[in-house]
């Protein structure tokens, strides 16, 4: 051990700051995000893409993802996923429009009423996966489905028709729809979920690094005997994760639906993968017990971009989802390659 | 061969009788055992001989069916492995100690992380965390070259030697270490052997549970030799040679006949 200061030494001397940098787990992210971004401003034919007219338009769909990609990569460092995170986007905006427009609750009570029966929808995930055992996989791939089926059944039951209208008309309205609503700074017309959306990301960065609940994270997912081993709650640290993971697809349930004064039942479907490819893009790792929150930010802004950029530039929507693919691809073969090129410490 | 048992009062840890069931298996019969402060205490035993059983009891993880378990003189009343973490026992398991890709820093300090600040804003103090880790792995003899590295990239021996560390560090009255060496190298061995003396000069109580008698015997102060379940000898270091033990560990006329039968094997 001794004879290896000397080595040590000079091996520390060798970690510079551009080392320290490339170890990142969102760098693989950003640099995409800088050549995606140069792409779609090559291609664009409607000229808006650079400016504040196109950001404004990205950063919506990127907002709308990343609220729920940030929650979902500290779940994923957590060592689990959630496949009902998207589907719970339309259940939360259901359930609020539903208290609304069929039993007349004011519309600010009736979202704190959904904030909290999405909290007991994430706790229900997260007790099934710690006490069965149970991969989260198939735990959350369950609910995915159950809620898909109760999202059309009761909005049938309940309102003859796949969707939940009239919320305009529910008390508090006007006030809701400036919280979780708004346009901001126009003639550019920036939505306020931006806003939500760097607040939580800050927070949950803030969290995961600086806290005693981000170290618990990395443990747990990291490995999860020697967390126990050496005292860390690992049940009640999953179950916050799975909680934390609901409520935010919940707060972009209520901002849709808030935004479009309706909500159909088929809403939020297929966004579960969305918001995993943006948290894997971002550098969280499909094992567990690595990654970042601002990388899943990232990749939501990634995909954002794609998005809208697909569109400026005149191709068919479709492709977005090649594209998608594309990205998610290219994003983790990079990752991987920086990641045994520089730290050396991922197994 | 005979140690009294009830005359020393100073014990860190004791079992006295101790009998584990499960069903109608005997996992150990009737183990009686003490620990003093600042000694080494080597539990030896191969496969099966109930060493698993023997480190969840003292963990924690497991309540004897029968027989007392006292710690410090009195009986400890244990339902989990925080329990015993709490009242001064830590355990550092084989390969369970350490999260691979955490830095060394934030695995130190797991599950006892420094914060500052007041609630919301309550926060890992991270300088702190650092500085006082580097400072203590040093005072263990353990070089570290950056905190901030992942313990995936520290070899076997350093994992261990971070682990010990820690439970040193927080205050363990009573260390156990499950065959802390029996996946390492030569020399890796040989730092954290170095390790436990270290331990046992800040007057820590080591157990260590190991098959390898010769490792046990390069630190052990007590040898304990536990077979089938049962505590079939105890020697103090002065009463034992190397050879003994590892005769004894063997199971004396059973090696005999295992290198009789070795010898003609190769002869034929």
């Amino acid at each position: 051990m001794s004879t290896a200061i000397a080595a040590g030494d000079e091996r520390l001397a060798r970690s510079s700051t551009f080392v320290r940098v490339m170890r990142r787990p969102e760098i693989g992210a950003l640099m995409g995000a800088i050549v995606v971004y140069v792409f779609f401003s090559a291609v664009d034919t409607t000229g808006t893409f650079v400016g504040l007219n196109g950001a404004a338009r990205w950063t919506d769909v990127a907002a709308t993802t990343g609220i729920v990609a940030v929650a979902v990569a500290l779940l994923m460092i957590g060592g689990e996923f959630d496949l009902s995170a998207g589907v719970m986007v339309g259940t939360s905006g259901l359930f609020a429009g539903l208290l609304i427009s069929e039993y007349n609750i004011p519309v600010w009570p009736a979202i704190a009423l959904t904030f909290v029966f999405a909290a007991c929808i994430g706790l229900l995930n997260g007790w099934l996966v710690v006490k069965t055992g149970l991969p989260s996989f198939i735990v959350t791939l369950a609910m995915f489905f159950s809620l898909r089926g109760v999202n059309l059944g009761v909005t049938k039951l309940l309102t003859d028709t796949v969707r939940v209208a009239d919320i305009d008309e529910g008390e508090g309205f006007e006030s809701a729809r400036a919280v979780f609503a708004a346009e901001l700074w126009q003639p550019y017309g920036f939505k306020v979920a931006v806003i939500w959306w760097v607040v939580l990301t800050v927070i949950a960065t803030w969290v995961l690094t600086r806290t005693k609940f981000g170290n618990w994270i990395f443990a747990v997912g990291g490995d999860k005997l020697a967390a126990r081993n050496t005292g860390v709650p690992v049940n009640r640290t999953k179950i916050v994760l799975f909680m934390y993971t609901s409520t935010s697809a919940a707060l972009v349930g209520i901002i849709s639906l808030m935004r479009l004064r309706s909500m159909q039942a088929g809403q939020g479907v297929g966004e579960e993968f969305v918001f995993i490819i943006a948290a894997v893009v971002g550098g969280c790792l499909l094992t567990g017990g690595y990654g970042s929150a601002i990388g899943a930010s990232i990749g939501s802004a990634i995909i954002g971009m794609a998005f809208i950029g697909i569109a400026y530039a005149g191709w068919n929507t479709d492709w977005s989802w090649l594209f998608l693919g594309l990205i998610l691809f290219v994003a983790v073969l990079t990752n991987s390659v920086i990641g045994k090129r520089f730290s050396g410490g991922r197994k | 061969m005979t140690i009294d048992n009830t005359a020393v009062d100073t014990a860190a840890l004791r079992l006295d009788g101790v009998t584990m069931r499960f069903g109608s298996v005997i996992a150990l019969s009737d183990v009686s055992m003490h620990v003093d402060p600042g000694t080494v205490t080597c539990v030896l035993g191969d496969n099966g001989a109930g060493k698993s059983t023997l480190i969840k009891i003292l963990s924690g993880v497991y309540t004897p069916s029968d027989g007392n378990f006292l710690l410090e003189g009195n009986k400890a009343n244990f339902s989990s492995p925080r329990d015993a973490l709490d009242q001064g026992i830590a355990t550092v398991f084989q390969d369970l100690a350490t999260v691979p890709l955490m830095s060394v820093w934030r695995n130190f300090f797991l599950g006892n992380e420094p914060t500052k600040g007041v609630f919301p804003f309550r926060r890992l103090n991270t300088k702190y965390a650092k500085d006082s880790c580097k400072t203590e792995l040093m005072d263990m003899g353990i070089d570290i070259r950056d905190p901030d590295q992942a313990v995936g990239t520290l070899s076997g021996g350093e994992r261990q030697a971070v682990a010990i560390a820690r439970a040193v560090h927080f205050g363990a009255k009573v260390l156990i270490l499950d065959e802390p060496t029996s996946a390492l190298g030569v020399k890796q061995s040989g730092v954290v052997l170095k390790y436990v003396l270290q331990a046992k000069e800040r007057g820590v109580a080591v157990v260590f549970i190991t098959h390898n008698p010769h490792h046990a015997f390069l630190v052990g102060d007590r040898f304990f030799l536990l077979n089938r379940g049962k505590m079939i000898a105890q020697y103090e270091r002065a009463d034992v040679s190397r050879e003994e033990l590892v005769r004894a560990m063997a199971g004396g006329a059973e090696l005999d006949a295992l290198a009789h039968e070795i010898e003609t094997l190769t002869t034929d």
